[in-house]
């Protein structure tokens, strides 16, 4: 790891101020820090976000939820209220990494990173939820871009995320069995906002399965989306799973999540 | 250099350190507590499980100044003096440990698991290890051992 | 005594050490004084060196010394070295290419070693080797063994045409062609053995330090044989002698092989030591490991079975090419030879076996012994085929298996590929194995997982391994560079306790357990009387180390030789405080006594005596210190028999182990406890070969792709089933102690028992390993679109 500066701010102010030049945000490191111990970024500082209490707890709010930025992806699957609000949610967080890095990782974290394979993008598309940063609202749909990539700006930083309650949800995902990131992973939401499918691992960022939304509108089962096809042109590809496994993957999980719903 | 401060195993210790110096080699180097081991470099095997305010966490992917003020337990941390932890001694009753490397890891994740299901079964035991790899064992002792640890710190 | 002598659950006498954070692993120790090394490796699989420039990391910040391929040869550094000649089919040894410390002019695989830095802290070292400026011809790479021979393949050593390190035969393949012509059957498969990377937790390490006063070294390293690494270390490599060089392997996370060889690491360290006056301390990162530790397997072999209408084996053929990755390991070229070709027979009478190994050169980390080593291979082989020809004969795997068995009243029995088998009883095994499976009840749980839309799998195994390698002088005729017995020393202290030393090394096995209750058993002592002193080489007899399940078999055996000394030495002092005639002393359990009478002396006022030798023999020597060398007649030879039952999903491909017995005969058992651990770690690591764990390295240009627990699927708690295990016990006929070794048995007897499984479950002949959720899922894809 090459040397930085180290800042923790107490206030979300004092953390923007602090983000110039080459300076990046650490929330829980749980993907940044090992990157950093494989020298394959040199942030000249990193500002911690632990110390801003402000962006750590779990709100019921217009019937949903807002979740703070810092919030644990163990305090989310433990969270009562989750578990009574979006139940779906807290399953998704529970199936993140293992212990020790849901006792760190967090729900900002994950979505600023934007991994392709990571579970929260799925959960956010799909629920419609929406990302509250320190200078806006931005819609699930417009926050996630490519692979690593999202809405944010050079030093806008993530502070919650808010989380309207479906009327039935459910994430299904298939690890790699190595990493035990998604290779697939499916949610499936029925809000008022109407049926979402998102998909994460699968390819290079979430995306939702249109068709299978349509055909779960007419009919709300499993057997309504057994033969839509996902194309696999433009899936991910490597040794743990080909894109057209991924393809057939995203089916299975969507069934079973719809399953699941039920 | 930064200075990191914090209670290691009920003892305040203070030391400098680089920001980038990671919390298991401000243990093992500074502090000189090799029990916490590094096995790998993409935070996944758990050799270095440490608890940090309570919860346990890989110390392999946390810096030490993040760890500041903290209270940090290290397998060091356990056993009363001549007398295993409960844990401890239901890894040794069962066979829980071969080559030992992973083991104080294990023997940190099983704890954590213990605070959350007092009463594991075999399941939610291997499903908890996911985060710690062991090569001589093939974990069926491991299991055992966590489940009757647990037992023991239930009585 | 019960609790803790042979056959006891005695608990381990090391955990407590190692549960509280107090064991003392390589990396462990820091030494006062102590500079970092960091090597530079190669980011390419096959390039020419044109220019190292180490101008620029030289004066980074607390830099030492920065060393590369010219320096050791400039110092007339000899290379790493293998330790056993094999002799190709026309008489000729093996090719053995040099293999620098640091490569020199070239370099071969991802990870090869091109040069070190020395400095005050790792990190800064680190920040120098960033600097140093290599200038590469990047050379074509060939990474598949099943291409290395290719014309077109690119040669990685002169002198090398096709990459051949050597083309080895045993048995005459003529005369089983003609048998093979004139069966009733033949059974024929191609299959693949995957190439693993051990990954034992502890990564590799070591300190180098050089002592001018003397003129003396050590070295600390994770070595599962402190001594053989002194004598490479020495005699071959630096040319430095012996008796100025300890190796100390002190506690060590686990080896599975991987940690018997002599590496350039080690070798760096020690040479750079002396160069900078300063101890010089190495600790791979795991990506180092992956990259740089010896890998394991990495076969292609064609079989073919032959036999009669009643599915008795009439004979048997195997080709294999068998990768020994960039240069030649330690032990490299033995593993596909004689730890394999030897076993071919299995468990049955098979009358004529002839096996074929090329074995060639890939842009690949170096191949060598990991767990099983060999045996795995041949087991795969033999097991698979088995199968094979017991679904074309229509017959049950169980009977096929049992028609053919070598009988409990064949032993000895000489199988057709140089092996003679010392006892055994299989059908014993399989009897129990079935009934620990319930495999009468098989049919109906496939039925009923079959409701639920789940395919059911049962698969066998029978395997037979060949432990403790000996004897010394039969396996120097087969070109093994070093004997292959085992050394223990007893230390009777003068108050009671003693201090057994062991040439033999744990490094996670328990030997400081069982070999105390060995010698405990035989001289009356208590475990906690007895330590047991291994991995020092300034302290324990010449021994030659931990691989092969050799501990028990051949170490246990020296002990119990040299408990042996100590009783006899003992009966003379009894006789001479007892006054009676040495013929007339008994002993038994720490006492000596005047048969038939109550005149006794217990073993610690024996020792008392040989100490304190006021009233003492006049023609003995003071003193209870007894020192056996021990060299086996035969190998050992353990054999079971495995059973794996698997249900898999066809929506996604994935397979669950349901169900897994294991009947294994060990011989006798010190330590069931311990033994159990063996086994269950091995089948861990078995299935972690059939199902997870698969090393991959890009077709094209030779990157590792599974170079990190990330993409390397290694087994976790939650891949595995809770194993039954179970034993029978045929005594080793030809051994003190009459035990055979269980060391590596799971990880021999899994691979087939589960590929087996997996492929009665979709109904196919053959899968290649490992069995990942996409290829079963291809599989049953492709069954479901013909």
């Amino acid at each position: 790891m090459h040397n930085f500066d180290y800042h923790r701010p107490t206030s979300l102010a004092d953390a923007a101020k602090r983000l110039s030049g080459e300076a990046k945000l650490v929330a829980g490191g749980m993907t940044l820090i090992p990157t950093l111990k494989q020298r394959l970024a040199q942030p000249s500082s990193l500002v911690d976000l632990g110390g801003i209490a402000e962006l750590r707890g779990i709100k019921p709010e217009g019937g949903g939820l807002t979740i703070g930025a810092m919030t644990t992806h163990a305090e989310v699957a433990h969270s009562a209220e989750v578990k009574k609000t979006i139940p779906a949610l807290a399953v998704l967080a529970e199936g993140i990494g293992d212990p020790q890095v849901r006792n760190r990782g967090t729900i900002g974290g994950s979505i600023s990173n934007n991994d392709p394979a990571a579970d929260y993008p799925a959960g956010l598309v799909a629920l419609g939820a929406t990302v509250i940063t320190d200078k806006r609202r931005i819609a699930a749909d417009d926050f996630f871009k490519g692979m690593f990539e999202t809405a944010l700006q050079d030093g806008e930083i993530v502070t919650a995320v808010s989380f309207p309650r479906p009327d039935k949800a459910a994430y299904m995902k298939f690890p790699n069995p190595a990493s035990r990131y998604a290779m697939v992973g499916v949610f499936v939401a029925r809000t008022g906002g109407g049926i979402r499918v998102a998909v994460t691992g699968a390819g290079p960022g979430v995306f939702r399965a249109t068709e299978m939304e349509k055909a779960l509108a007419g009919n709300f089962s499993a057997d309504a989306i057994k033969s839509v096809k996902i194309p696999a042109a433009g899936l991910n590809s490597d040794m743990h799973g080909s894109a057209e496994y991924r393809a057939h993957l995203v089916n299975v999980m969507a069934r079973r999540a719809v399953t699941a719903c039920s | 250099m930064p200075t990191a401060s914090m209670t290691v195993n009920g003892k305040a210790v203070s030391g400098e350190v680089e920001s980038r110096t990671l919390l298991v080699q401000f243990i093992r180097d500074k502090l000189g507590l090799t029990g916490t081991h590094v096995g790998c470099d993409t935070s996944q095997c758990g050799a270095c499980v440490v608890h940090v305010n309570g919860k346990s966490v890989k110390s392999c992917t946390l810096l030490a100044v993040q760890a500041e003020g903290a209270k940090v337990t290290t397998i060091e941390g356990l056993a009363n003096g001549g007398d295993l932890h409960p844990m401890q001694a239901a890894f040794r009753e069962n066979h829980g440990l071969q080559c030992g490397f992973c083991t104080p890891g294990m023997v940190m994740s099983a704890l954590d698991l213990v605070q959350q299901i007092p009463d594991p079964n075999e399941q939610q035991v291997r499903e908890w290890l996911e985060g710690n790899i062991c090569r001589c064992t093939g974990y069926q002792n491991i299991v055992k051992a966590i489940q009757a640890g647990a037992k023991a710190m239930r009585s | 005594m019960a609790d803790s002598g042979i056959g006891a659950r005695a608990l381990r006498k090391e955990d407590h050490r190692f549960l509280t954070g107090q064991g003392h692993y390589t990396d462990d120790i820091n030494v006062h004084g102590q500079l970092y090394a960091y090597f530079l490796r190669s980011p390419h699989a096959h390039a020419a060196i044109r220019k190292v420039d180490t101008g620029a990391a030289s004066k980074s910040t607390g830099v030492v010394a920065v060393f590369t391929g010219a320096d050791v040869a400039a110092d007339k550094i000899g290379g790493l070295i293998c330790g056993w000649t094999v002799t190709d089919r026309h008489g000729k040894p093996h090719k053995a290419p040099p293999h620098p410390i640091l490569a020199h002019e070239k370099v071969r695989y991802v990870g090869d070693h091109v040069a070190v830095v020395i400095a005050d802290t790792l990190t800064n070292a680190k920040d120098a080797a960033e600097k140093i400026e290599v200038d590469y011809d990047v050379l074509p790479a060939v990474v598949d063994v099943a291409k290395a021979m290719d014309a077109k393949a690119p040669q990685l050593h002169a002198d090398t045409p096709q990459n051949l390190c050597y083309d080895w035969l045993l048995g005459d393949p003529a005369q089983v062609d003609a048998a093979l012509a004139k069966s009733h059957h033949v059974a024929k498969l191609d299959l693949v053995n995957n190439r693993l990377i051990p990954n034992a937790m502890e990564p590799r390490a070591a300190i180098g330090e050089y002592d001018g006063g003397t003129d003396s070294y050590t070295c600390h390293s994770t070595s599962q044989n402190p001594h053989v690494l002194r004598l490479i270390l020495c005699a071959f490599i630096l040319g430095i002698p012996e008796h100025r060089v300890r190796v100390i392997a002190p506690d060590v996370g686990g080896g599975f092989g991987s940690k018997i060889f002599c590496y350039a690491e080690e070798v760096v360290c020690l040479w750079a030591a002396k160069k900078v006056r300063r101890p010089v301390k190495w600790t791979a990162e795991r990506s180092e490991s992956f990259l740089s530790d010896a890998h394991g397997r990495d076969h292609v072999t064609h079989v073919e079975l032959g036999m009669d209408k009643d599915g008795k084996f009439t004979a048997m053929k195997v080709e294999t090419l068998a990768a020994m990755g960039a240069y030649l390991s330690t032990f490299a070229t033995c593993v596909p030879t004689y730890l394999y070709a030897t076993l071919l027979a299995g468990q049955y009478t098979t009358p004529i076996i002839s096996a074929n190994v090329k074995a060639v050169f890939t842009n690949t980390a170096p191949v060598d012994a990991y767990r099983g080593a060999g045996r795995p291979e041949a087991t795969y082989v033999v097991e698979r085929i088995v199968e094979v020809a017991a679904r074309e004969m229509k017959m049950d795997p169980a009977e096929i298996r049992r028609r053919n068995f070598v009988k409990p009243d064949q032993f000895p029995y000489q199988t057709p590929v140089a092996l003679q088998y010392d006892s055994g009883n299989y059908a014993k095994a399989l009897d129990d194995a079935m009934k620990l499976a319930d495999y009468a009840g098989f049919a109906s749980r496939k039925a009923e997982a079959a409701k639920r839309g789940k395919h059911r799998g049962i698969g066998f195994s029978a395997y037979i391994e060949a432990c403790g390698i000996a004897p010394s002088a039969v396996v120097g005729s087969l070109g093994a560079g070093v004997g292959l017995w085992e050394s223990a020393q007893i230390r009777f202290n003068p108050t009671g306790t003693a201090q057994v030393l062991t040439g033999s090394h744990s490094h996670g096995q328990g030997h400081e357990t069982t070999l105390a209750q060995v010698v405990g058993d035989m001289l009356g002592l208590p475990i906690e009387n007895i330590t047991v002193v291994h991995g020092d080489t300034s302290q324990v007899p010449f021994g030659m180390g931990t691989y092969g399940s050799r501990s028990l078999a051949v170490g246990g055996s020296a002990a119990a030789k040299a408990a042996d000394k100590i009783i006899a030495k003992g009966k003379k002092i009894a006789a001479h405080l007892l006054e009676a005639s040495v013929d007339d002393i008994t002993y038994a359990k720490g006492t000596f006594r005047v048969a038939g009478t109550d005149k006794t002396k217990s073993i610690g006022e024996i020792a008392f005596a040989a100490y304190v030798p006021h009233n003492y023999p006049k023609d003995l020597e003071p003193g209870l210190d007894e020192t056996a060398f021990y060299d086996p007649a035969n190998f050992t030879y353990p054999a079971g028999v495995h059973i794996c039952e698997v249900e898999i999903d066809p929506d996604t491909g994935v397979t669950k182990i349901v169900n897994w017995a294991a009947v294994d005969d060990f011989g006798k058992v010190v330590n069931p406890m311990v033994v159990e651990g063996q086994v269950h770690g091995g089948i861990a690591q078995g299935i972690g070969q059939g199902l997870l764990e698969g090393c991959v390295y890009d077709k094209e240009t030779g990157q590792l792709l599974t170079g990190s627990f990330m993409d390397y699927c290694m087994p976790r708690a939650d891949d595995l089933p809770s194993f039954k295990v179970g034993m029978i016990e045929t005594p080793c006929p030809h051994n003190p102690l009459g035990v055979k070794g269980c060391g590596e048995a799971g990880a021999i007897a899994a691979p087939p028992a589960l590929v087996n499984a997996v492929t009665d479950a979709l109904g196919i002949r053959h899968m290649e390993m490992p069995l990942t959720s996409e290829r079963v899922w291809r599989t049953i894809h492709k069954m479901a679109a013909e």
